[in-house]
């Protein structure tokens, strides 16, 4: 198929950027989307042009690395990551623009790729539970009841990808923090630190610039990992009784 | 040099707990004095970092993706064995490690796997604790299944994204290091150079791949956990980003290159859909759990597939060959992966592959529908189904899948001792960038064992063996050998970007790509090794010549990350044609047409292969130097697998 | 109190100030409603001016009028920061965006339809609650006690089609507010639960439909029965 493609070009974070026009031809319906990038890309280094920069690693879906807000959605039209996304999904002569993630706390590096690195900093501010290597106790020791472990799985599948952040209309992360904090919360071995994990996560979060939560729900609607809105609703929970029963005043 | 392995004296069981005994200790009060230096961040490199600097050390870590989650670790699939023996269906530490000798070909240490199998138990328990939401039973605890024929269910898993939640609880452990202060992250960054004073590894010098900075850095010690070197076959199950370069780079610094050649094909791949594709993907191996594999019986009917003249279903029964079953009748279609891969490639060799490439075979839940009913095909692989169907557009509940052998993983890596230390002192390589625990041939669900067990529970203990006799002073990064180097680093961007050819890296490493797979892949012979090798010579010498890369190298710059790397693997082919053209026999992964049983199984020269084959680099243009470690087997009886 | 002042002005303070306010001017509304549709009992306005005159009164309710005063104006103005803080988060727009896949129309403009509600009830509060207070009001004599005559007024203000009109279209505003508010604010206050949510969000709806159209409704009859 033929396609036009408008895509954002930007060559550094200072740079004003703006949109170019590509012409595609010859695209194969089972081609993934990056894999019509790739194409592109390889005529782009023909014509000596500099190629368009995204990020992309593991390709099937998991690493969380690929992004690009495609057609006004990220990941584009399916609720999955772009890299799973094939081009059976447009129709020969489509036009298709490809931006980058925008928010203020992912600062576009180049083209479309963007730096997520405030997603690390609010794991590294307590998405974790606190025990050293060694010393645990036998893995069977606590059960934990299988309804329970299901729902914590269910959050622990997010991938860290930022489409949250993208679909969102105020740019925020409560989908990606509640995730984890639910994550945690639910399960006996993170409950020790949920207070404390629950209030220092928000701080960092704010900190960071994301927006507030309107509740639009965008960011369920398009997470590839269909993270439920229901875990924003628990991180509120947790972050308001932490705030009333913490020792921190 | 005679190669050391370092192998405890004493019983089997007791080795490693001799040895815990017996390895110096860094007084608490002095761990802060050290430095260490941990590259790549997936199971062993998150694991290792977040556990030494929990221990005290100070630690930096290196990755090249944009944070330590995405290392492909991420995306192993199917479980992580353990010998909790939770089902008490006779697991044991031993039957663990006899299964992975087994397994393995018999071409790995004694030592070291009856290790991996010991700390098995507590990598269970560390994630649990780390709050990895493993699959639960309705009781509340833990669920195991078996997997990759295993006759116990030792497998751990978190659905299908084991991979995923592990790397998650190892990222959550380094994280909090990092907001510690005992970790400092480098993401972006992809390591060049080892730096070698006096005969010791005392740094890296890196690039960060925003600015293009070449930038060097000291440490006490540097541990490589930088994963496999799959992608030399440019498709494959690996990462886009997944490389040889930090262990290439180490190799040509004095670290022993072993077994090369051993490479895993995993079978149930879904297969190349057309000239564009730049990735393989898995389908988890537990389908071939209810899953039927046949072709046509005839070429002629699969030359009708192809041109899509009938339709899967319209084969009558007695028209179908399920090759496995026939052949193999008490292991059937749950036969290992390299032999299940094997008979993908013969059946589809003689012309009776499914799809337009004529390169798939099927892969048929059309009998388990109608035993089970489609619900229940639904609650065990919807996911999977789903997956496929995203990929290739069509319904797997209706017609058959197809699938065809994809490269996965690589046995060999760099030679590590019983301490996981390279022959380089103080350069250690953790994890698949080592070539220690699986021999031949992995088994389904130890990579992510392997993986945890070097960096949570060995690296803590034999790297403070190391430090224990080092001094605290750091060499400085000025340093002639950081300098030099740096120079060569720098000399080596510019030799890149000043070649300005005419072809694209990917151009190189598609070609490459097709000569291993073609003569290094799934069944190598000595005349297609040899052809092999003088083709990738002249392709490297092509590269250099006429390669393209555009851009600057201070900036972010794609194409000339992916040139690095090509160059690397460029190299690396070569030797693994070399070292597959010596092994003459099969083992494992590594199989010689020339080397097989009457029935066409793998064919093992225990008189004069039983070793571990370390090559050494002896520089540009030279060939490299074969030193063997003979592999001694005390408590395991070699024998001969048989699966029929 | 800095926890009090940290908690509030995190983000999910903000939103949490949005929600227990919203909630407030919800049940509000189900005051409101229950005194205006006494404007429709056929007894001239009897019912009504005597309800009017014990809410003006009672102290109580004097005290939960200002709080509702204070409340709508907390509403407004956490909006406003928050409408802020949020474009700040995205200084860069997209240049195009297809937010009706994911989310409804209302949900993402909770801020343009608060902003026509406002306006709604500054002109409401000048007609009607600043004439009862300040304003020349007519007085009638029911069973020999005297009262302030809000009746006349507001059948006043109902006999001009365009108030009607301006009325009318503000409930609908107001219903295209609630649809999305009602279920949010018990959402940002973290009720959300598989049993319950559901009929939350059916309840929202209903209220949503309901409680303006019966607002609505006064107006449309009593503009028929006046001319």
């Amino acid at each position: 198929m033929n396609l036009t493609l408008k895509v954002w070009r930007q060559k550094n974070p200072s740079d004003k950027g703006g949109f170019k026009t590509y012409k595609l031809s010859g695209i194969s319906a089972d081609m993934s989307f990056l894999e019509m990038l790739d194409v592109l890309n390889e005529d782009l280094s023909e014509k000596g042009e500099d190629p368009v920069h995204f990020d992309h690693d593991c390709r099937e879906g998991i690493c969380g690395m690929c992004s690009l807000y495609i057609n006004g959605q990220p990941h584009g039209p399916h609720q999955t990551t772009t890299c799973q996304l094939h081009m059976r999904s447009f129709r020969d002569g489509d036009t298709i623009t490809i931006e980058p993630w925008r928010a203020s706390a992912f600062p576009i590096v180049k083209d479309l790729v963007v730096d997520r690195s405030s997603f690390d900093r609010i794991i590294q501010s307590g998405g974790f539970v606190s025990v050293n290597t060694g010393g645990v106790p036998d893995a069977n020791e606590i059960p934990i009841p299988k309804v329970i472990a299901d729902e914590s799985f269910d959050a622990a599948t997010c991938i860290g990808c930022g489409a949250c952040v993208a679909a969102c209309k105020n740019a925020s992360a409560m989908l990606f923090v509640s995730a984890k904090i639910s994550q945690l919360a639910l399960l006996p071995q993170g409950k020790v630190e949920k207070k404390e994990r629950a209030e220092k996560m928000v701080a960092q979060m704010d900190k960071e610039g994301f927006g507030a939560c309107t509740n639009t729900g965008a960011c369920s609607a398009e997470c590839p990992k269909e993270i439920k809105l229901s875990n924003i609703a628990r991180m509120n929970r947790e972050y308001f009784s932490a705030s009333l029963s913490t020792e921190n005043v | 040099m005679k190669l050391d392995s370092k192998i405890p004296s004493g019983p089997l069981a007791e080795k490693w707990t001799r040895h815990k005994f017996n390895v110096k200790l860094v007084n608490p009060a002095n761990k802060r004095k050290y430095e260490i230096i941990v590259v790549g961040t997936g199971l062993a490199g998150a694991s290792a970092a977040a556990s030494l600097a929990e221990l005290g050390y100070n630690v930096k870590a290196f990755c090249f993706q944009d944070s330590p989650r995405r290392a492909h670790s991420i995306a192993a699939q199917g479980g992580i064995n353990a010998a909790k023996n939770y089902q008490n269906d006779g697991d044991s530490v031993f039957r663990l490690f006899y299964d992975t000798i087994k397994g393995g070909d018999y071409r790995s240490r004694e030592g070291n796997v009856y290790r991996l199998a010991e700390v098995s138990v507590n990598i269970i328990d560390q994630c649990v604790a780390q709050g990895v939401p493993f699959a639960r039973e309705y009781g509340g605890l833990l669920a195991n299944r078996s997997f990759g024929g295993a006759q116990v269910s030792r497998t751990f898993y978190a659905r299908g994204q084991t991979g995923q939640q592990l790397l998650l609880g190892a990222y959550s452990a380094l994280s909090r290091q990092v907001a510690n202060g005992k970790v400092k992250l480098f993401p972006r960054t992809e390591m060049m150079d080892v730096v070698v004073v006096d005969g010791k590894a005392r740094g890296i010098v890196t690039r960060n791949l925003i600015t293009g900075a070449i930038e060097s850095h000291s440490a006490h010690a540097v541990l490589l956990c930088t994963g496999g070197y799959g992608n030399v076959f440019f498709l494959s199950t690996n990462a886009m980003g997944s490389n040889v370069t930090a262990a290439w780079r180490a190799h040509k610094k004095g670290a022993f290159f072993s077994n090369p050649c051993y490479t895993q094909i995993h079978p149930t791949c879904i297969p190349v859909s057309g000239d564009h594709q730049s990735k393989l993907t898995l389908m988890s191996e537990s389908l071939r759990n209810d899953g039927r594999v046949w072709v046509p019986k005839t070429k002629e009917m699969a030359e009708k597939l192809r041109k899509k003249e009938i339709a899967p279903k319209d084969i009558k029964e007695e028209d179908r060959d399920y090759y496995l079953e026939t052949k193999y009748p008490s292991f059937g279609n749950l036969v290992p992966r390299d032999v299940a891969s094997r008979n993908a490639k013969y059946v589809c060799d003689e012309g009776r592959g499914v799809n337009e490439t004529g390169e798939a075979v099927f892969l048929d839940f059309r009998d388990a529908i109608k035993r089970d009913g489609e619900d229940a095909v639904k609650g065990k692989y919807g996911n999977l189904f789903d997956m496929y169907e995203k990929i290739t557009g069509e319904n797997p509940y209706q017609t058959p899948m197809m699938i065809y052998p994809a490269v996965h993983y690589t046995m060999g890596g760099l030679w590590v001792d019983y301490n996981l230390m390279t022959t380089v002192p103080g350069l250690y390589a953790l994890g698949e960038a080592n070539f220690s625990d699986h021999g031949a041939n992995r088994l389904g669900a130890s990579a992510l064992m392997q993986g945890l067990a070097d960096g949570y529970f060995v690296a803590p203990y034999t790297v403070g063996d190391y430090l224990a006799s080092l001094p605290y002073e750091k060499i400085p990064e000025d340093h002639a050998e950081f300098k030099k180097s740096e120079e060569e680093v720098k000399a080596r961007v510019q030799k890149l970007l000043s070649v300005n050819g005419t072809k694209t890296v990917d151009h190189f490493h598609k070609k490459l790509g097709k000569i291993m797979w073609n003569h290094c892949g799934m069944a190598r012979n000595a005349a297609g090794l040899t052809k092999a090798k003088e083709m990738i010579q002249s392709l490297k010498e092509e590269f250099w010549s006429n390669v393209k890369v555009l851009g600057t190298g201070e900036e972010l710059n794609l194409s000339l990350e992916k040139a690095h790397r090509v160059a690397d693997f460029l190299e690396l082919g070569e030797l693994m044609v070399d070292d597959a053209l010596h092994r003459n026999e099969s083992c494992g992964g590594h199989f010689r047409d020339e080397y097989q049983t009457p029935e066409g199984e793998a064919l093992r020269d225990d008189e004069n292969f039983a070793y571990v084959a370390a090559w050494e680099y002896k520089g540009e243009g030279k060939e490299e130097a074969l030193h063997k470690e003979d592999l001694v087997f005390e408590n395991v009886k070699l024998t001969q697998r048989s699966y029929k | 109190m800095s926890w009090v002042s940290k908690t509030l002005n995190s983000t999910l303070g903000k939103k949490l100030l949005m929600a227990l306010t919203g909630l407030f001017l919800i049940l509000f509304l189900v005051v409101h409603l229950a005194g205006n549709l006494q404007l429709l009992l056929p007894d001239g306005g009897k019912s009504f001016n005597i309800y009017a005159e014990t809410m003006a009164s009672n102290p109580f309710i004097r005290v939960v009028g200002i709080l509702n005063f204070g409340f709508i104006a907390l509403h407004a103005i956490y909006s406003a920061i928050l409408t802020r803080h949020n474009k700040k988060s995205r200084p860069v727009a997209y240049a195009m965006t297809k937010s009706s896949a994911n989310s409804t129309w209302s949900s993402r403009n909770m801020g343009i339809l608060g902003s026509l509600i406002l306006v709604f009830i500054l002109i409401h509060l000048r007609g009607f609650w600043y004439e009862f207070k300040f304003g020349e009001m007519p007085y009638v004599t029911y069973d020999g006690e005297t009262y302030k005559d809000g009746f006349a007024i507001v059948s006043a203000a109902f006999g001009n089609i365009i108030y009607v009109a301006f009325y009318v279209l503000s409930m609908a505003v107001l219903a295209f507010h609630l649809s999305h508010g009602f279920s949010s604010a018990f959402q940002t206050l973290g009720l959300n639960h598989k049993k319950y949510t559901p009929f939350i969000q059916k309840l929202g709806i209903g209220f949503a439909i309901v409680v303006p159209a019966l607002f609505a409704l006064i107006p449309i009859i009593m503009f028929i029965q006046n001319s």
